[in-house]
């Protein structure tokens, strides 16, 4: 061991030293494996005790307190958590756009992500290469250039006329949309541009796709199942877990989704785009009320438990778990 | 006679509806493919239009002369700072903090994989249990923390508390270095090495699949991250890419809208380019962890 970890590799046990009782010898391996693992992951405990424990510790108090980053703040109790339930009407707004759209850009994104999946589940040739295509934007679609790009596609910037998909839309001989104007259609821009990005659960149905015994469908096949048939009774059940996860990790990433909505509407009109966090991050850091922001960090906290809760809850009655008896 | 005739002309029926669902299916997923890619496509062909085409034949994906001057005029910027500042930013962002994600992580997934000590499995359970935290709760207090010390508008805050590892990253690999073989460990502590030496000389070679695709999601992560530069960097001078194209198209006004177009999809050239050279490790990332892309 010529390297300058020598030091620390002396930490270990001689392991030829047989003279040593063993018990002893296995004592003191323990206790210095402790010295060893502790420095190995020292990186994340140190990162973790001043970056997320000491923070949480110092937000929970924040979320009690009127906090304002330039003139300091006192105690309040529950005054934060009653006034963005009672007298706040944009927070109200924006758990309304919240929701909204988590429950229509999820399931949409999901629905598309499984569809093509299962277009691409097939060894004809070429598929590769329409896998990569349909997961570019996926690749991208997270980036301010996207957001960007998306808004002048919808015709932002008062260029109903000039939009490429009113264009398309004016062609095809329907009335162009006023997409920003409207509070029914500009969260849809959003919408949209989540379902384009399906990349991400697409491949993780497509390897669940994959595990599927071709037994099962030949088994299927002999009892005289067609097409849809085996699709209802053997691939949906067996995806099953597979669509949970996904599921559960659309929905929390939706709760949480910023960029989009900060770039494309910027909340909106009329606060129909002003989703959860965008308004978390405009109080704490446009209003400096980092008491009030922190409360608001808390019930986020609180919603996505709850609706996680609520989904394994409801899971036992839909997902299909088949390795009980191996 | 008669027979076999009935039965090639059923082959050939049968053949036909073959023929014919190949065509059907190449052209469904031909055009799911066009419908995806066409905003990329415009993006691309908008950034070497003339800014009168770009709104004037919207739909036409070929400019009538392609202007690659949008590319030179875009890179110049804005306030008197280019774009060579801002790609310079973000190549420190996602360069640096991408280096401090990957060895923290590979270090700290070497000390829950392999290394049996006291406590262990309550770290690892809290620390799992921190990938629920909504960032929206560390994202004030941190500021605040960052502000008391002057680390606003430095890259600091930024890259600092990527030395403790991501979460995501080191329960990869620590799963991947449980699929490793115990006896490589035991023979090389027959042979002398320690815990240290056994992480280097066995496990750090096996698991370099696990750190590259750690590093490409790293790196694409953060240079797509918006909201944490957002929050920390105020001063232009110190501006990522994204922040950059979010100030330039904020103006209200944008007459050279061809380079606008060249600068957004400049700002996509890392992405893309990691996404063709290490699709499979990306597609992998995703389909086994759930990562999320």
């Amino acid at each position: 061991m010529s390297e300058p970890s020598a030091v620390l590799t002396g930490l270990n046990p001689p392991e030829t030293s047989a003279s040593e009782p063993r018990a002893k010898r296995k004592s003191k391996d323990f206790k210095r494996n402790n010295a060893v693992g502790y420095l190995f992951i020292s990186p994340w405990l140190i990162g973790f005790f001043l970056f997320a424990f000491i923070p949480i510790a110092i937000s929970l108090y924040l979320a009690f307190t009127n906090y304002h980053l330039l003139r300091g703040g006192e105690w309040v109790g529950l005054d934060n958590f009653e006034r963005m339930f009672t007298s706040d009407i944009r927070y109200g707004r924006s758990v309304i756009a919240t929701f909204k759209y988590v429950l229509t850009a999820v399931p949409l994104r999901l629905i598309f992500a499984l569809a093509v999946a299962l277009l691409l589940n097939t060894k004809r040739h070429g598929v590769y290469w329409f896998r990569a295509a349909y997961y570019i934007p996926s690749v991208i679609g997270g980036s301010v250039a996207v957001a960007v790009m998306w808004r002048q596609l919808f015709g932002g910037d008062g260029r109903v006329n000039e939009g490429v998909i009113n264009t398309f839309i004016g062609v095809l001989g329907f009335e162009r949309v006023n997409w920003f104007g409207n509070p029914d259609t500009a969260i849809w821009t959003l919408i949209l541009l989540a379902i384009w990005q399906f990349g991400s659960p697409m491949l993780i149905f497509l390897a669940g796709l994959r595990q599927i015994p071709a037994e099962l469908y030949e088994a299927a096949s002999i009892d005289g199942a067609h097409g849809w048939q085996k699709f209802i009774g053997v691939t949906l059940p067996l995806l099953t877990p597979i669509i949970f996860f996904n599921f559960i990790m659309q929905m929390i990433a939706g709760f949480r989704v910023f960029t989009q909505a900060f770039v494309i509407t910027g909340g909106n009109p009329l606060d129909s785009t002003l989703f959860y966090a965008l308004y978390l991050y405009r109080r704490a850091f446009n209003d400096f009320q980092m008491g009030y922001a922190s409360a608001m960090a808390w019930v986020l906290l609180l919603i996505i438990a709850f609706f996680t809760l609520i989904s394994f809850r409801l899971s036992k009655y839909w997902v299909f778990y088949e390795t009980k008896e191996g | 006679m008669e027979q076999t005739l009935d039965f090639s002309a059923h082959k050939r029926v049968q053949r036909r509806a073959a023929i014919s669902r190949t065509v059907f299916y190449y052209v469904g997923v031909t055009l799911l493919a066009v419908v995806m890619l066409y905003p990329v496509a415009w993006l691309v062909s908008s950034s070497l239009k003339p800014a009168d085409e770009i709104w004037g034949s919207v739909t036409s994906l070929i400019p009538s002369a392609p202007r690659f001057e949008n590319y030179a005029e875009g890179w110049q910027g804005f306030g008197g700072i280019t774009f060579q500042i801002f790609f310079g930013n973000s190549f420190l962002h996602a360069g640096v903090g991408t280096i401090f994600t990957v060895v923290s992580s590979a270090l700290v997934a070497y000390g829950f994989g392999r290394v049996k000590f006291r406590g262990s499995g309550i770290w690892f359970s809290i620390m799992l249990m921190t990938l629920m935290l909504p960032s929206q709760i560390l994202m004030i207090p941190q500021y605040i923390i960052f502000n008391e010390l002057g680390w606003i508008n430095t890259f600091l805050p930024l890259l600092i508390p990527r030395l403790g590892g991501d979460v995501f990253f080191i329960f990869m690999i620590v799963q991947f270095i449980r699929g490793i073989p115990i006896e490589l460990d035991e023979a090389a502590l027959i042979d002398g090495c320690g815990k240290v030496g056994i992480f280097h000389r066995i496990i750090l070679p096996q698991i370099v699949p696990a750190l590259v695709t750690a590093a490409i999601f790293s790196f694409y992560w953060t240079w797509e991250d918006f909201l944490g530069p957002l929050v920390y960097l105020q001063n232009p001078e110190l501006y990522t890419v994204a922040l950059a194209l979010r100030a330039y198209t904020d103006v209200g006004s944008i007459n050279n809208w061809g380079a606008v177009f060249a600068m957004l999809t400049l700002s996509l050239v890392p992405v893309i380019l990691i996404f063709v050279f290490f699709q499979r490790y990306l597609v992998e990332g995703i389909a086994t962890t759930g990562l999320k892309g």
